[in-house]
């Protein structure tokens, strides 16, 4: 198992937010997490990745076999784990091909392997470039500096098939796009779909999830995963909204 | 715990308090003067130098003015009292001879460049950049002099000004800061040991950039450096500063004077990166800097810019300015000031409009992290006959973690009503989104932080030549080293 988390409790400041979640990714699936605003989604993203202020006060969180508590991020990074950020972060100054190639090379790094040549890293860029069609011009701009919300996303995914990771979280990557981002989007995810990658996609809408066809939907309410199925179970939220689940849940 | 569970002020403490990574001690012999301030040692430094009759006679004026002026205290900075009779004013390296080669060099030096990671060598092969050492006070070796002497160009240590070029150095030293400026400089003007002198002759455009490293090296001795730059009608020469120094726990004093004098139509650029031993974490030892520099845009058209880059020091009081004389001269001031565990920084510049049309920019990044204090302080003056001045100021701070300070004193007289003066300064802090967004993509806290400084100071940065800008990313890094997390 690529990723699993059992009975996982997470708290902000002391407030509990994940209240026993559990889930297992297989190598090769996607999964898919719903749920109301505030239910801890991205919380639950953050506890993965390590951000500080994310306390686990029960549970855990075996990746590749190991508990990751006390991995610091980027040693979850460099390990494989990729976030898409709901929020993709401003860095005035910092060219996009600067980060991306002190990116790729403190992986390599990490892995013992020499800092990426030249011109293989250009290639690649460019490559990539081309898989999410993002405009050229917007690697010479500084880390999301001025880009638009759509391109910001774009550019979460751009990020994300440069760095190959095993393990990629999609933390509401569809908000915000208009139709031919979002298949981009799901371009770039099935590009890097494999037997050996699982992804996590966190989304509100059905509609992502007929480009990135999921093999698991999840509910999550109130700190866990309160309903699990098919592809199907998208379709229904989509048609019914949350309250039937809080309903049912509730009692 | 893990690096990542730490609080928030755990982790900054840890990038912020990492120890200087260029302390080491050549070990050359020093010929010295006995430690202490007076007549004698200030006549003692000039017969060891074999100085002109006027040279002494300026050096002890200079002196005895000293000796009427209280230190001044007006800065930011805060430091115990420096007993002046407690430094030695003169060492100079015993191996004195003329050098040809870089083989003839100490081994040690050359060692020690090694330790810097700019080998001499690579210096002169790859960027062809004359370089001029100045170890303990006195030129070690002076490189490239066939071509410069091919233009006409004069660069050499100021010693040697004095001795082959004292017409020269007779009429322009002096001529901008004079003795009487300050404390420091009077201090300077007395006790200087040595420095550069740079002569660009009409029309000349000096095809290298020319390169001084100095060195403070001896325990206890003060460094007092002179650095003269004339640059004629329709000359233009780039001119790069930089500096390290060992490690030692005594406080070292440091009062260098730049000159700068640029004609009609010519163009001085005046490089520098400043790394000298700011301490340790506790705040013990480091450098003392008070420098003076100054420009003056004396021509018609004439340009000077300063671009400065930060990083080391216990106490950095420094303030190079420029005099915009000639009418449409321009004045510009880039500059990078990082201070890091107990260091203080008071810098910024001054611009002095006197000629009409003349314009100057201002661009200064403030980083302060740990228990550092870092002030901008800066004067722009449009005199009364100064039509049409234009200024533009930034001074941005950039605080990493809660307990450092950033400052900002702008001061700005206008005499003329067509002046334009505009000011906009901002203040921010490294954001933990964005120290976790780069953890995110496999990039560790401490890389991290060179990174979003380096992204910030990026305006000051691309100022710098490049052989220069890239070392200067590093020591951005290395000074933060260990500061978010
Ligand atoms: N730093 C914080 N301090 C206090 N509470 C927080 C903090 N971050 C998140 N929370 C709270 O935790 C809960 C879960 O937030 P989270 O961002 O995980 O929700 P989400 O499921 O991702 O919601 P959305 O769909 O709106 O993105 C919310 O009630 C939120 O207000
Ligand atoms: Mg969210």
């Amino acid at each position: 198992m690529l990723l699993n988390i059992k009975n996982l409790h997470v708290s902000i400041n002391g407030k509990e937010i994940l209240k026993g979640f559990n889930l297992g990714v297989n190598k090769g699936e996607v999964h898919a997490i719903m749920g109301p605003n505030g239910t801890g989604k991205s919380t639950l993203a953050a506890a993965i990745t390590g951000r500080e202020g994310y306390e686990i006060t029960k549970g855990e969180i075996i990746y590749k076999g190991k508990d990751i508590r006390d991995m610091a991020p980027d040693e979850r990074a460099n390990e494989g784990i990729f976030l898409s950020f709901q929020y993709p972060v401003e860095i005035p100054g910092v060219s996009m091909t600067n980060f991306m190639r002190t990116a790729l090379n403190a992986q390599r790094e990490y892995q013992k392997l020499p800092p990426i040549p030249a011109g293989e890293f250009l290639k690649k860029m460019e490559e990539k470039k081309q898989l999410v069609e993002i405009h050229a011009k917007l690697t010479n701009r500084s880390v999301n500096e001025g880009f638009s919300g759509g391109e910001k996303k774009k550019n979460e995914i751009f990020q994300m098939a440069m760095i190959e990771p095993q393990l990629a979280i999609l933390d509401e990557t569809d908000s915000g796009l208009d139709i031919d981002a979002l298949k981009v989007v799901a371009k770039g995810v099935n590009a890097l779909r494999s037997s050996e990658n699982g992804f996590v996609v966190i989304t509100h809408y059905q509609r992502l999830l007929d480009y990135i066809v999921p093999d698991f939907v999840h509910v999550m309410y109130d700190g866990r995963i309160v309903k699990s199925g098919g592809k199907g179970l998208a379709l229904e939220l989509e048609e019914k909204g949350y309250d039937w689940i809080k309903k049912e849940f509730e009692i | 715990m893990a690096k990542d569970k730490q609080n928030k002020n755990g982790v900054l403490e840890e990038v912020t308090s990492s120890e200087y990574k260029y302390g080491f001690v050549t070990d050359i012999e020093t010929e010295t003067a006995p430690m202490g301030l007076n007549e004698d040692i200030v006549r003692f430094i000039s017969a060891k130098k074999n100085e002109p009759e006027w040279l002494l006679e300026f050096r002890l004026i200079a002196f005895r003015h000293w000796l009427t002026l209280d230190e001044p205290n007006w800065a930011l900075i805060d430091y115990p009292p420096i007993n002046f009779q407690n430094i030695i004013y003169y060492a100079a390296p015993k191996k004195k001879k003329e050098l040809e080669s870089l083989d003839e060099v100490d081994p040690e030096l050359l060692d020690t460049f090694n330790k810097l990671g700019i080998s001499l060598e690579e210096q002169k092969m790859l960027s062809g950049v004359a370089v001029d050492v100045v170890m303990d006070s006195v030129s070690v070796k002076t490189t490239f002099q066939d071509t410069l002497a091919k233009h006409g160009i004069i660069f050499c240590s100021f010693s040697e000004a004095v001795q082959n070029h004292p017409d020269l150095v007779k009429k322009y030293m002096g001529s901008i800061v004079p003795y009487k400026d300050n404390y420091y400089a009077a201090l300077n003007s007395a006790v200087f040991s040595d420095g550069s002198f740079c002569f660009i002759p009409k029309g000349v455009r000096c095809p290298i950039e020319l390169s001084t490293y100095f060195r403070i090296n001896a325990a206890n001795t003060g460094q007092f450096e002179r650095t003269l730059i004339v640059a004629e009608a329709g000359s233009y020469v780039s001119y790069l500063e930089g500096c390290t120094a060992p490690q030692r726990d005594e406080n070292q004093l440091h009062a260098a004077i730049v000159e700068i004098l640029v004609m009609d139509d010519a163009e001085v650029k005046y490089s520098t990166v400043q790394n000298w031993y700011p301490g340790n974490k506790n705040g013990k030892g480091g450098v003392y800097n008070f420098v003076t520099k100054r420009g003056l845009c004396q021509g018609r058209n004439s340009k000077i810019s300063w671009t400065q880059v930060e990083t080391g020091s216990a106490i950095t009081w420094k303030y190079p300015s420029c005099i915009l004389k000639g009418d449409n001269s321009i004045g510009e001031f880039y500059s990078v000031a990082v201070t890091n565990n107990y260091q203080q920084a008071d810098t910024g510049t001054k611009m002095i409009h006197i000629g009409k049309n003349t314009k100057s920019t201002i661009i200064s990044k403030g980083i302060s992290a740990g228990k550092s204090n870092n002030s901008y302080r800066g004067l722009v003056r449009v005199s009364k006959n100064a039509d049409n001045a234009r200024n533009f100021s930034q001074c941005d701070s950039l605080l990493l973690g809660d307990q450092c300070g950033a400052h900002t004193f702008p001061y700005i007289k206008t005499a003329n009503p067509t002046a334009i003066v505009e000011h906009e300064a901002t203040t921010s802090k490294i954001s933990e989104d964005q120290l976790f967004y780069c953890q995110q993509r496999g990039i560790d806290s401490e890389k991290a932080i060179g990174l979003i400084v380096n992204g910030y100071a990026k305006e000051v940065l691309k100022q710098l030549p490049m052989e220069f800008a890239v070392e200067a990313q590093k020591l951005l890094a290395i000074t933060l080293e260990g500061s978010v997390g």
